[in-house]
């Protein structure tokens, strides 16, 4: 069977319909240059679930379980859902706490910073730079053997526990299941957490980029570094279209406002928007996908994937909890110690990861 | 020269590729790869493509064999 989404051309559609569709989710209510930002939504959810009290980003995002949801549908109908995991689940796990870390030091995953840059946020340069920066870096541990080892076939029914995780927290979004009198489950009422486009567009939009995007293989991360590492453009043209036609649609609905200051949920702190995306890139290459990818591996049976998007939301908390996630006010008292520790993290991995695969 | 086989199963997208581009670099054109998913059968295929080499396909069981075909 032809994967249309496999080839050029398919990647370069998914990349627009990301684009389109993010600035739409905008237009519909999203928080502004955040249609779709992985990261944070995953923050959101973790606020929702009173992982950590902010209480301007707490929402159960419906765009992020669509995701896992509409790879896991593809994946079924496409003979690609395979449950496999075991490679290396809880240095995995640790990525994502500190790639998650290192995002909300910039305020942003790979693809809000390009949405952020599509609505004109000039900060949002410094984090593509730092996430290039970290790639960099990543590719380098990649050519000297850096491997986390293979995974293993899993039982056919353990794919389904992150899916499942998806259609539980939908179904609290939904009914707005209370568990306390003022939650959990809590839903912010201002800031970016209360910002968001109705439930059932949040959903449809969801499932269709999950769908399109697993059967594309479309990551942010993966661009950059096939580009450094074997000269392959297949997925950056994705990410090309992405920026593109997020950019060609916040000019025809007046989302487009160039500038470093007062851009929405950015700070510009220049040095630690650059670190702390690099940091994030750095982790993403070693896990071996940006946020969106891990989700749509999730879905496909991947539980690798599965426990470093779980890392990610547990590192939500811990960085509201320990003030290390950035405001629009600037960086936060600890954000600059947790990206140290961080890179720390990651260089000991990618110097001590390696396989012994001879070629 | 025989041909060398490499075996990428349960490598996670880009070790396959960069195990193969590794390979090819090294002088060795005749090359037998197994993996067993499709991203890495996409993106190895891909590479050796790139590599002005043909991907002969095959299935074996769960897992796919690659083998690389001059042009």
């Amino acid at each position: 069977m032809k994967n249309i989404f496999s080839t050029r051309a398919g990647i370069i559609i998914v990349g627009a319909v990301i684009g389109i569709g993010a600035a739409l989710l905008q237009y519909f209510g999203n928080p502004p240059n955040m249609g779709i930002c992985v990261a944070c939504f995953e923050r959101d959810m973790a606020g929702g679930l009173g992982l950590h009290r902010a209480d301007v980003v707490q929402y159960l995002r419906p765009e992020i379980m669509g995701f896992v949801l509409g790879a896991f549908v593809a994946a079924l109908f496409a003979g690609e859902y395979k449950p496999r995991g075991g490679s290396s689940p809880l240095i995995r796990f640790f990525l994502g706490i500190f790639a998650m870390l290192g995002a909300l030091v910039f305020l942003g995953c790979p693809w809000r910073s390009l949405l952020r840059l599509a609505g004109g946020d000039g900060n949002a340069i410094l984090g593509i730079a730092g996430l290039i920066a970290g790639i960099f870096i990543g590719v380098l541990f990649l050519k000297n053997g850096y491997s986390l080892g293979r995974s293993y076939a899993q039982r056919k029914a353990s794919g389904w526990v992150f899916p499942a995780l998806m259609v539980g927290l939908f179904l609290l979004l939904v009914f707005k299941v209370s568990f306390a009198p003022g939650g959990p489950i809590f839903f912010s009422i201002k800031g970016p957490g209360s910002q968001h486009a109705p439930i059932l567009i949040s959903i449809i939009a969801g499932l269709i980029i999950g769908a399109i995007a697993q059967r594309s293989r479309f990551c942010t991360m993966g661009a950059f570094r096939d580009v450094m590492l074997i000269k392959d453009f297949h997925l950056i043209s994705g990410v090309a279209a992405l920026l593109v036609f997020a950019f060609a649609t916040n000019l025809i609905l007046g989302q487009f406002h160039p500038g470093f200051e007062g851009q929405p949920i950015a700070h510009t702190d220049h040095v630690w928007n650059f670190l702390g995306m690099a940091l994030s890139g750095l982790a993403f290459v070693l896990a071996g996908g940006c946020p969106g990818r891990q989700l749509f591996l999730s879905g496909e049976g991947d539980m690798d994937a599965a426990i470093f998007a779980t890392g990610m939301i547990v590192g939500a908390g811990i960085a509201h909890n320990f003030a290390m996630a950035s405001s629009p006010k600037g960086i936060a008292a600890f954000g600059p110690a947790a990206v140290v520790v961080g890179f720390l993290f990651c260089l000991v991995i990618g110097l001590t990861q390696r396989d012994k695969i001879s070629a | 020269m025989s041909t060398k086989q490499i075996d990428a199963r349960g490598l996670s997208c880009p070790q396959p590729v960069v195990l193969v581009d590794r390979a090819i670099a090294g002088g060795n054109i005749d090359l037998e790869i197994w993996v067993d998913n499709e991203v890495a059968r996409e993106n190895v295929s891909r590479l050796i493509n790139r590599r002005g080499m043909k991907a002969d396909i095959s299935q074996n069981g769960p897992d796919i064999i690659i083998r690389t075909v001059k042009s």
